[in-house]
């Protein structure tokens, strides 16, 4: 009789494409225009910068797996996600050893401490950009730059969304494009929203994180932001400080959002309220790094109350 | 009508081109035939002959064990040899009566039933041995007597066939819908304030344009279109995509007031009642990547897998990996010597084994096993929780819901094996509630 053995296994005996790879380089891809575009507005310092932060994440990540004797997973891209997305929220005139001592932290401290990949309670590049801007303020607020063209004014270095904190008008076209003093990556409304489009339309992201999150502080200024209808005041707050990249690459981060699809929307919602809180009550125009930090901590108890009904277990149907 | 649907699944890769216009050809055995004395659900069936005896094609050889339990005859004509345990399709060794095939294909006479009152229907459904051909292999003759039949309202036909690959229930609508149709009009007669759904995933148009011209001149029967889909026909989310009644795992169907039986399971009805034939044949998709000819094949019940597997032309290369039903929900087999059952829906030969290639990684909380769940459950944390032994809290988040229809593991990009722990848990978490 026939005497050959085949593999078995539980089923199903069929997987999809998707891995966690393959993610991590959509998400890179998606914030490749708004990354390229931060180079070309603000010069060779954010080139340098960027390529640091990753450099430094990977290596971080690469040196803690060999030491703690663990399963080298720098291949999974996540650490280069990392690395990107720190650099930027980052100005680009910040010196080199603030990359390093970011990426050390992130990986190092804020993923790799609480069990690598998956289990990080906060978003690393976030959880470091936070500590850098408490450790370093000065240097993490100093937003001057010279761009490649020369077409800026080198010494314009306040941020749109400080401008409209100070009562100043905002020129909303180049927010939209990105024409502007901020963070190497968060400039170009226009193209962090193309990336996001490209998440959603490739269902690596839903869209019920960051259409929450934009609807809700969109509401929380018209009603709070004492300017009435102004739609140049609400575009500024929208388009401005790190809301596209926030609310579309870094609240979207898998392990620090809830899984639940319910409790997305309630995240999304309570992102909108804590930024527009931090932005027109706080001290400082930006808010949106800690909003998302603080909503990070949040999401076991936002999970737990908005875990799915199981079918057929709703009550009568 | 609408597409009808349910909340969550997927849509894995089909691979039905490869076999879905191969008409249904009939396999003679060449072997000794193997009968397993448990091939469905419920009670093992005992053997009514003895080595030595000459059976004959549609005879009784093994009697139900008790109520939830099914007949078994035979379906060659031969001499019984041994009555011996056989590893089966689940891996396990089962006994078996073991028939010496004499090629004569001599059979006992069929004797249509004439008496059509409701217990001598359903008697005769019992006789036939006939169990869910769907792949649960639940006794017919038990669906077909809920405790309170006045409340059954709708008897849907599972005629989705939403596993990848297989084509051996469209193959049969396609070449005898007439059957199809005359079982259900049996089950009907059974239940006279029913109506009866054929529900058909849109994948399938042919099927769907070929039912509703027959259909046109039947008052009680209706088909219905159902949006393509896995796991569409799983039987809870078949009767919420029909009729919007949603059942969890302590309720039956007949709670929601519907029978299911799916295709081959009605066809079989119509040959036991119009005709008087047991249920000793059934319609296996012999198919994938490995052979050479995949093809639709009538195969007598107690067939080797192996000859099976021959019978398409054999393999192109040798596969790494065989699996009895489809790549969701089939049981991967050790050995291809196997006998096929009643519920041995199709042979599926892959070249390449996808489980084995996948190394599982962290989990990076995408969430995608939560958007497919079926059963409105949190695979990546209950699978932890499984894999943590917490059976108690298992059970708690209503783990026991899981129907293991392997979405989960499908989609998880960090190829976690969620159905696997899933699977465990549910049947640690069961067993915790018998003990209480």
């Amino acid at each position: 009789m026939n005497e050959q053995l085949y593999n078995v296994s539980a089923n199903p005996h069929v997987r999809d494409k998707a891995t966690t790879h393959s993610i991590m380089l959509d998400v890179i891809i998606a914030l490749l225009p708004a990354t390229l575009f931060g180079f070309w507005n603000f010069g060779v310092k954010a080139i340098i910068n960027t390529v640091l932060c990753i450099l430094v994440c990977v290596a971080s990540e690469y040196i803690w797996q060999r030491l703690m004797h663990k399963k080298i997973t720098i291949h999974d891209c996540s650490a280069a996600l990392t690395g990107l997305l720190l650099a930027m929220n980052l100005p680009p005139e910040v010196p080199f050893w603030i990359p390093v001592i970011g990426g050390v932290f992130a990986i190092i401290v804020v993923k790799q401490v609480f069990g690598g990949l998956g289990q990080n309670f906060m978003n690393p590049a976030l959880g470091a950009r936070c500590f850098l801007l408490i450790s370093f303020a000065g240097l993490m607020t100093n937003f001057s730059y010279q761009g490649f063209g020369g077409s800026f004014d080198a010494t314009t270095s306040a941020t749109p969304l400080a401008a409209l904190k100070a009562g100043e008008m905002v020129d909303v076209k180049s927010m939209f494009l990105g024409t502007t003093a901020g963070t190497i990556g968060e400039t170009s409304a226009v193209l962090l929203l193309l990336g996001g489009v490209y998440l959603i339309a490739k269902k690596i992201i839903s869209w019920k994180i960051p259409v929450c999150y934009i609807v809700t502080l969109g509401l929380f200024v018209l009603i709070f932001g004492g300017h009435g209808f102004d739609m140049t005041y609400l575009a500024g707050h929208l388009f401005g400080g790190g809301l596209m990249l926030g609310a579309f690459f870094m609240a979207t981060d898998y392990v620090t959002s809830p899984i639940t699809p319910n409790g997305q929307i309630v995240f999304g919602i309570l992102l909108g309220i804590l930024t527009g809180i931090f932005r027109l009550f706080g001290g400082s125009a930006e808010g949106v790094s800690y909003a998302i930090i603080f909503s990070n901590l949040l999401v076991p108890l936002i999970e737990r109350f908005t875990a799915p009904v199981a079918f057929g277990k709703g009550g009568k149907k | 009508m609408g597409l009808l649907t349910f909340k969550g699944g997927l849509h894995p890769y089909d691979g039905k081109e490869l076999s879905k216009d191969k008409a249904i050809t009939e396999y003679l055995p060449q072997g000794e035939l193997v009968y397993p004395l448990s091939q469905h659900i419920g009670a093992p069936a005992v053997a009514c002959v003895k080595k030595g005896d000459r059976v004959l094609v549609g005879q009784k050889i093994a009697e139900a064990g008790g109520f939830v339990s099914a007949n078994i005859h035979s379906s060659v004509s031969g001499t019984v040899t041994k009555i011996e345990a056989r590893t089966t399709v689940s891996g396990a060794k089962v006994q078996c009566i073991i028939v010496e095939n004499d090629g004569q294909y001599e059979q006992v006479d069929f004797t249509p039933l004439e008496d059509r009152s409701k217990e001598s229907v359903i008697a005769a459904v019992k006789e036939a041995g006939i169990v869910g051909l769907g792949g649960a292999g639940f006794p017919t003759h038990v669906k077909l007597s809920p405790k309170e039949p006045d409340k059954i309202d709708t008897i849907i036909i599972n005629a989705a066939e939403c596993e990848p690959y297989i084509t051996a229930d469209y193959r049969c609508m396609m070449e005898v819908p007439e059957k199809l149709i005359s079982g259900l009009n049996v089950m009907l007669s059974l239940f006279p304030g029913a109506k009866g759904v054929i529900g058909v995933e849109d994948n399938k148009p042919d099927a769907i344009t070929r039912l509703t011209e027959l259909c046109r001149g039947e008052e009680r029967i209706s088909v219905a279109a159902l949006k393509t889909k896995y796991p569409q026909g799983a039987e809870r989310s078949l009767i919420y995509a029909v009729t919007g009644r949603a059942i969890n795992s302590s309720m039956l169907p007949a709670d929601a007031g519907c029978i299911v039986d799916n295709v081959a399971t009605a066809i079989a009805i119509h040959e036991a009642v119009l005709l008087g034939k047991p249920l000793y044949e059934r319609v296996v998709t012999v198919t994938g990547d490995a052979i050479k000819n995949p093809g639709n094949f009538k195969v007598k019940a107690g067939t080797n897998a192996a000859e099976l597997a021959e019978a398409a032309g054999g393999f192109k290369v040798t596969p790494e990996k065989v699996i009895s039903g489809g790549p969701m929900m089939g049981m991967a087999l050790g050995t291809l010597d196997v006998p096929c059952g009643k519920t041995f829906s199709s042979l599926l030969c892959f070249t390449k084994d996808e489980v084995a290639a996948c190394e599982p990684s962290n989990c990076i909380r995408c969430g995608r096993c939560v958007t497919v769940c079926p059963a409105g459950l949190m695979p990546t944390k209950l699978s932890e929780v499984a894999d943590r032994g917490d059976f108690a809290l298992f059970d708690q988040l209503n783990g026991c819901e899981c129907v293991e229809c392997g979405c989960c593991s499908y989609v998880c990009p960090a190829k976690r094996r969620l159905t696997q722990s899933m699977k465990t848990g549910r049947r640690e978490a069961m067993a915790l509630r018998r003990k209480k």
